[in-house]
Formats: C-alpha cells, structure tokens, sequence
C-alpha cells in the first residue's frame, strides 16, 4: 500500500473518521444538533472527494477494493442519498428527546458498509461490507423502540443472519471449486476450465438467494412491508435504497464479471425472480392502505424492473441499471421524505386516511408527493420517465420480450395504487387538517430531491454523461 | 422558434393562472384566456404568412425547429408543421379557447389548479401534433395524461375516480406498448444504418422484415386504436366523458380522439406502409363496426353526455375509414371529420354541461320541453344535432361525404354498411332533441337561457361548422400542400399494393 492508495481511499477514511470523530465528540458535549452538523458535514466531505477522484485511474487496494469509476459513482450515489436521508432525519428526531449520537454513527457506518460494497471485487470485502451494513441496519430499524419497530428489527436481524450464512456458504462453494476469492479470477477460472460442476453452481445459486435477501426480491421478500412500517421513515428509505443498491452494485459487477447471459440456467433463474417480483409487488400493493407498506411493495416491484435491465447485455445494460437507480434512489427518499417530514418519532403519519386532502393543508408537500408517485409511474417530466425508459430499451435492444411484456402490464397495475394515492391527496375534505410546522432541513432536502427529480427528467444529458464513463469502466 | 413558442406558451399560462388563483378567482380565467390568444394570433400569423417564417433549415415545412435535446440517445427536439398538424393545432387552440370560456362558471373550486391542468393538456396535445421526433412525441403523449386525468378526478362528477383511473390505465399501458415499438425500430434502424436516431424524417424508410414491421405497427396501431378509439376498446371512452367536468368532456372528445387519428396518418402508414395495406381489412371491419355499434349504442342511453359520447364512437369510426382506405379524397374527409366532428362534439359537450350547471341531472328522463324556457340553448343544439346528423350546408356532411365517396372506390361492401351509420345518426339526433327541447315541460323547468359569453363561443362555432360546409376548399387545399400528406403517402401506398 502506498500514498496513492491512501487517496483513492480517502472517501471510505473520511466517513469511518467521522463516525469516530462524534464518537469522540459525545463524551464531552453531547447535543443533537452537533451530532446532525458532525454527520452531514462528513457526508459532505466524502461526498466532495468522491466527486475530485471520479475519472482517475483505478486503483486497486490490497485485491479488497477496487476504486474504479463505476465504484466511485456508486459511492457518490450514495453518499448523496444519505446525506439527505440525514437532513430528513434531523427534523425527525428533534421531535424525540436525546442527542441521537447512536442513530447518526450507525448511519454513517451502515454508509461505509455500503461504500465497501460498491468498490468491493472480492469475497472478503464483500462480506465485511454486507456485515458493516447490516449490522448497523439492526439497530437502526429497532430505534423507535416500539412493539412494531421491535418486530422489524428482530425480523430483520434473524432473516438478514440467515441470508448472510447462505451467502457466505455459497462463497464456501465457489472458492472450494475455483480456488481462489476474487472476483476476476473466478470468471477467468470459471470461463477457462468452463466449470459447470454441481457445487459451483449451487455455490452462486446460494449467493444468488443471500443478495435476493437484502434486494427483497420474491421469493426473499417477506420481510420488507414490516421492516419499512416498523423502521422510523427515513431509515425506511435508506433499508429501500443504499442498501438495495449497494448489493445490486455489487451483484452487477460480479455478474457482468463472470457473464450471466451466457449461462442459461441463471438467467433462467433471474427471470423468474423478476417476473415473480414485479407481480407479487405491484398485486399485493394495489390495496394497501398503508403508505410504508405500499412504498415497500412497489419498491419489490421495482426491484423487478431493474432486473430486466441486469439480463439484458452490452454497456446499455450498464447504464440502464445506474440510471434507473439514480431515478429511483430520488424518488423513493423524497416519497418517504414526504412522510418524514408530516411525521413524530412517536407517531407517524402513515395511513392513507391521514393524508386526504393534504393539497389544501400542505401544497408544496402534495406537489413532492405527487411528483415522486409519477416518477414511480414513469410519468414524464420525471426521471422516472426517463429511467423507464431506459430500462425498456435495454430489454428491447436485448430482445427479453417476456420481461418486457410483464414490465408494461405491471405498470398498468401500479398506475392503480399510485393514482389512488393521489387521488386522496386532492380530494375535498369537509374539516381542514391541522398543519403541523415543517422541519427546515427536511423541507430543503425535499424540495432538492424534487428539483433533481425534474433536471433528470428534462435534462439527463449530463448524468448519461457520467454514467457512460462509469459503464466503460465496467464493460 | 414559433412551434416552440406554441408549445410553450399555454404552459406558462397554466402557471400563471395556477399562482394568480391564489389572488382572485377572475384573474386565472383571463390569464388562461390570453395566453391562449396569442397562440391563436401565431397561428393566424402562420395562416395569412405562411412563406414569410419558413425555417431556414428544412424549406418545405410551414415552420421547424430542431435542437440537440439527449445526445447520446440520438433525441433531438424536432418539432415542425405542415397543412395537416397546422390545422389540428388551431383547433387545439380553438377548442381551448372554448374550452376555458365554457367553464367560466362552472368551476368554483382550486380554479388556479384547474386551468393549469387545463393549459397543460393543450401544451402536451399541441406538442404530440407538432413533434418530428418519435421520443417526443411519446413525451408529450405521456405528458398529456396526467392534467387530464386532475381534470377528470377533481373536477368530475359522481363517478370521477373509477373513469379517470380507468381512462389513464387504457392510456398509459397502450403507450408503454407503443414505446416498445417505438424503441423496436429504434434499434433495426440504428443496427441498419449504425445511426441510431428517433427522428422521424430519417426513420422513414427503414427496411424491415414484414414480420418485424407488422409487430412494430401493431405496437403503435394499439396505442392509437385507444385513443381514437377502436372498437373493442373503446370501454373507457363513453365513462371518462361522462364524468369530466365541461372542459373535459371538449378536450377529450375534440382533442385527444384525435391524437390517436393523426397518429396513424402521420406515424403508422409512412412508416409501415406494407404492413398497414395488410391489416387494412381488418381495421375498416372495426371501423364499420364502429359506426355502427356507436350508433345503436346510443339509441340506449339516459345519459345525455354519455349519448353524446358514443355519438363520438361512430363519428370517429368515419376517420378511421377515411385513413385506412388509402386515398386521397377518403383521408381529406378524414381530416375534414376530425376538424368537424371536434367542433361539433365539443358544442355539444358544452350544451351538455350548461344544461348539468343548471339542472344537476344528465338524466334525459328528468329533461323534456326545454325549448320554452330556454330558447337560445335549444336553437344552438339543433344546428348542432343537425351537423351532427350530416345535414348538407354544414362541414360534417362534406366530411362524411368525402369519406364515404374515397372509401366506395376501395371497397363498396364497407362503404354502404357505413353509410347506414348516417341513417342512426339522424335518428338518434332528432330522438335526442325530442327528448330534451320537445314535447310538455313535466317538471317545470325554469333555467337560464345563454348570454352574452354563452352565445359567443356558440356564434364561433356554428360560423366554423357553417364554413366548413359552405366553402371548405381553403382547408382541403391546406392539406394539399402537406408534405407527406394524403397525397404522396397514398402514391407510395399505391406503388406498394
């Protein structure tokens, strides 16, 4: 290791140290405002630094990391999903006693778990990375303290530990047969000695059923509607997006690595796990009368839709997936954003019934809401349009008219739920609701969220722009 | 520039009516009134000068304009205008017109809101008319849905939440099937010619095996057949119109209907001319069909707007023939019937909805005998029920009658099962008017005739029906000189056969 990897490091060290630093911090002086400022201000810097090293050469730190650029756009993905999750949380929290140091350190070290993944090309920083992620999510999704929060924390601990012992049994498999843990060479070694034994394809069948785990996707996705109604919002949103797109970072990179297309038994598999998640999400959404629980369901359907752009091939596919998660990671936070800022850590506002008539009370909040519910959609003027279609084009350009087909009927379905929604939200009600003092922090970072959401959705050339660097690292 | 500036135009005014609603309840209706006047002035520029704005890149078209908008797609922002799109244009800026002018009243609530909506679904409509470029327009296609859908959901009557989501699932899932298309011949043409664009201009022409090129017009024909719509998909038409407000009911009815029939004079046969012979069958089947079921259907309504719109099922299934019969004479009657059927519906949606702003009832059992009291409403819906009859004198019976003249050439066992829908139309129009304006007035009915406003957008449109059926060789010439126009397009279909 020399300087060189230092600074390619840089982001990783500036987040691990300012998880330390309010560490640190608390024993001396705890308030929560310090602890909040400490944390957004770390997420800044890293976020800073992410963007300086974006377009270097990659580096390779000890066969652990690799600090390409398609890592580094990840990283910034999702330091600048964080750091909004962050400012939703502070109002949040305001409304609940104590300086929350505990909830601000676990944010940031569940971020750097998700860092890790996205640079991760080896089994070891694979699983470090996962196990800093969801060890952190634990308590995280516990933090209300509540029955139900109670629920979805030991939920989440059991199933999450047993997805991680399949996970690392598969990794067992597949170093037993290729020898060795990292991931370009388990593709040379795969693809030279064309290894089809039984014990290979078990192994990353089993690692398939690990990142379907944390992916929530059907058949593994039992556990998401009561994580996300028992977790408080914003860690809502964090579980449905850096965390998803974290393994899906990493799983794209592993996959493009050793070629899913030419395996037809995998593909087989995805293809059945994307059709049945899309299905599954979207049908048991559709009468919902929870928010939480129907932005979970959507989010397993759209986890659905991503996959068609991961079957499909060529630097398309690439780009399609980091766009579609950049719309999505947008739109799910200012959704849940949306939540968060109608809602108190002891009671949050989370039913249907609670938000009729929110355009008269709140029509900044209804206009988000609805802009981020069209994006879902794929609505244009959104980047979810966008994001759309991309996804449709890579399935087109790859010929997968199966996933294509399900793509356009399930859309039909959802536009039910979204609609209805939305039709709530301006619909006349009698008595006016009371209006409740927004939080600051949290109504800038929604209203950012919504005019990215619109930049994206009628300029995307300058993050296509990106984004194609990042898939020629990859590609 | 100025195509920009038409699209534009309406959607800041939406805007601005949407923030001067929270002044007072007057101001957004003369915002929204406005900006669409000068729509209609540029257009009335076009009209008078229409060599004076020729673009200097293209040279044919009327206007155009064309700027780099996603790159690395191949996505440029192409709009430009010929007879055709011109003339659908000025009736969106018409039918706006009128259609802001007829909820004057009837809109009490979030009026702000409202004409926001209302001007964003002229922008996304006038857009889907004007744009050269295939994602554009499935933008714009996709973007009209939404307002439309504020318009029904929050405006509408009794049932608007099971019409508007209805209408939007038809809508939406229709074009995601044609975006597949879209993108389909995206990439043959781009792994053709290694250039891979969605403008129009250079997709004309690509090569493609017949097999390819029936599915790709399928995907297409799909999104177009609901919207115009086709039986049997049409299920969603007859109850968004009943349940939009006025100004809905006008801009489904005289718009949108009509982005579904440009989209196939202006996408579907250029650019799938072997597969659209070969379906052509199939389609004037559907659209005879059409005539008729709407007819027959109506004669079974209580409804007085839902008679009204399945009135539209037929009307539109004349266009649809009109197109699909290939020829000349037959597509201008087709244009001709859009242009015609859009005035005269949207007149009669907005008698409709006068009468429901006075009487709370759409219910024609609770009607009857209103001519007494309102003698004015009564008059103007005659001339209305008489144009769409096909009376001779108004623009629909030249419409009618030039499609049924081009499509006897082509195919005369269509042509006289269609011309029975004529037959229906008279019936049901005459039973209509008896039922509302004739006979005793049992439930003593004491309403307000029109005034002043009323008459006004009344007087404009009985002058463009009248028109149109007196001397309408202006407007048929304006089509002549489109550029892929009926004419050339039904060459190169001819060449084809």
């Amino acid at each position: 290791m020399n300087a060189s990897d230092l600074i390619d490091l840089f982001p990783l060290i500036i987040i691990a140290s300012f998880a330390i630093i309010i560490m640190i911090v608390n024993i001396f002086y705890r308030k929560h405002e310090v602890n909040a400022v400490l944390a957004i201000s770390g997420l800044l810097l890293a976020f800073m630094t992410t963007a300086g090293l974006f377009g270097s050469v990659p580096g390779r730190t000890a066969n652990l990391l690799t600090i390409d650029s398609y890592a580094l756009f990840f990283m910034g993905l999702f330091f600048a999903a964080t750091l909004a999750i962050t400012a939703l949380s502070y109002g949040y929290n305001k409304t609940h006693e104590g300086s929350h140091e505990a909830f601000y350190i676990l944010l940031l070290i569940a971020v750097l778990g998700s860092a890790v993944l996205a640079a991760s090309s080896h089994f070891v920083s694979f699983f470090l990375g996962l196990e800093m992620l969801s060890i952190s999510l634990y308590a995280l999704i516990a933090y209300r303290r509540g029955e139900r929060s109670n629920e979805a924390g030991i939920k989440y601990l059991v199933l999450a530990g047993l997805s991680s012992s399949f996970l690392l049994f598969g990794m067992a498999l597949v170093y037993a047969q290729t020898g060795t843990m990292e991931f370009s060479e388990i593709a040379s070694v795969s693809s030279a000695s064309q290894v089809r034994s039984l014990a290979m394809s078990s192994g990353v069948l089993l690692i398939i059923v690990g990142a379907g785990f944390k992916l929530a996707l059907v058949p593994f996705h039992m556990w998401t509607p009561d994580v996300y109604e028992g977790s408080p919002a914003p860690i809502s949103a964090f579980v449905a997006t850096v965390s998803k797109g974290a393994v899906f970072a990493l799983i794209l990179r592993f996959f493009t690595l050793i070629d899913i297309q030419a395996d037809g038994r995998f593909f087989l598999v995805f293809t059945i796990i994307a059709v049945a998640s899309m299905f599954t999400g979207n049908l048991l959404a559709l009468y919902q009368n929870n928010i939480k629980r129907v932005l979970a369901y959507s989010s397993i359907a759209h986890l659905g839709y991503l996959l068609v752009a991961f079957l499909s091939n060529g630097a398309l596919a690439i780009t399609a997936v980091s766009f579609y998660l950049t719309a999505y990671f947008i739109t799910i936070i200012g959704a849940f954003g949306v939540i968060t800022v109608l809602s108190r850590a002891d009671e949050e506002r989370e039913f249907l019934d609670q938000y009729r008539g929110l355009a008269q009370t709140h029509p900044l909040l209804s206009g988000v809401f609805t802009a981020m519910l069209l994006s879902f959609a794929g609505i244009p003027l959104t980047a979810g349009f966008i994001g759309k279609f991309y996804l449709v084009s890579a399935g087109v350009n790859s010929a997968l008219w199966l996933l294509i087909f399900s793509l356009v009927v399930n859309s039909a379905i959802s536009i039910f739920y979204y609609l209805r929604i939305i039709a709530a939200l301006y619909e006349a009600v009698p008595e006016k609701m009371i209006e409740i003092p927004l939080p600051l922090a949290g109504t800038i970072a929604i209203s950012a969220l919504m005019l990215m959401l619109m930049c994206l959705g009628i300029y995307p050339s300058q993050l296509i722009r990106l984004i194609q660097i990042t898939a020629a690292t990859l590609g | 520039m100025i195509l920009t500036l038409l699209v534009i135009i309406p959607l800041l005014g939406g805007l601005l009516s949407f923030y001067l609603g929270k002044i007072s309840p007057m101001l957004p209706r003369w915002a929204a009134l406005s900006a669409l006047s000068v729509d209609f002035i540029l257009l009335l520029i076009l009209w008078i000068k229409p060599d004076a704005i020729i673009s200097t890149q293209g040279g044919q078209w009327i206007a155009e304009v064309n700027l780099e908008w996603i790159p690395q797609l191949g996505i440029n922002f192409h709009l430009a205008m010929d007879g055709l799109n011109f003339l659908l244009t000025l009736l969106t800026v018409f039918l706006g017109i009128t259609a802001v002018a007829s909820s004057w009243t009837e809109i009490r609530e979030r009026i702000g809101f409202f004409h926001l909506n209302l001007l964003a679904v002229l922008s996304g409509i006038i857009g889907t008319f004007l744009s050269l470029d295939l994602f554009i327009f499935y933008f714009f296609w996709e973007l009209m849905l939404i307002p439309m859908y504020f318009l029904i959901a929050i405006w509408g009557h009794e049932d608007r939440f099971y019409a508007s989501i209805k209408f939007f699932i038809f809508t939406q899932a229709s074009g995601l099937i044609m975006l597949v298309a879209i993108l389909g011949l995206y990439f043959i043409h781009g792994k053709n010619t290694g250039a891979y664009t969605f403008d129009y201009t250079q997709l004309l022409g690509t090569t493609l095996s017949p097999a390819a090129e029936m599915w790709l017009m399928l995907g297409f024909l799909i999104a177009f057949a609901v919207k115009l719509p086709v039986i049997p998909i049409h299920t969603w038409l007859p109850d968004a119109h009943t349940e939009a407000p006025t100004a809905g009911s006008v801009i489904l009815a005289g718009l949108l209907l009509k982005t579904g029939a440009y989209g196939m004079i202006r996408f579907i046969i250029p650019l799938f001319p072997h597969a659209s012979s070969v379906i052509a069958p199939v389609i004037f089947t559907l659209a005879a069909a059409g005539i008729l079921y709407g007819a027959l259907v109506a004669f079974g309504q209580t409804d007085l707007k839902r008679l009204i719109a399945y009135t539209s099922v037929s009307h539109m299934g004349f266009v649809l023939l009109g197109v699909f019969m290939f020829n000349d004479i037959a597509l201008k009657g087709a244009v001709l019937q859009m242009l015609c059927h859009g005035v005269s519906t949207g007149a009669l949606f907005i008698i409709a909805g006068a009468l429901q702003e006075r009487m709370h009832t759409r219910e024609m059992a609770r009607m009857g005998g209103l001519w007494a009291t309102t003698p004015r409403i009564g008059a103007v819906m005659l001339f209305f029920a008489l144009a769409s009859l096909g009376l001779p004198g108004l623009g629909n019976f030249i419409a009618e009658f030039l499609v049924l003249l081009g499509s006897f050439g082509a195919n005369k066992t269509v042509a006289s099962i269609a011309s029975v829908g004529l037959i229906l139309a008279m019936s049901y129009s005459l039973w209509m008017m008896q039922r509302v304006f004739h006979g005793p007035n049992e439930f003593n009915w004491s309403l307000a005739d029109f005034k002043t406003r009323e008459m006004a957008v009344m007087a404009a449109m009985v002058a463009i029906i009248l028109w149109l059926g007196v001397y309408p060789q202006p407007v048929l010439d304006r089509l002549g000189n489109m550029q892929t126009g009926p004419q050339s397009l039904s060459a190169s279909v001819k060449e084809t056969r």
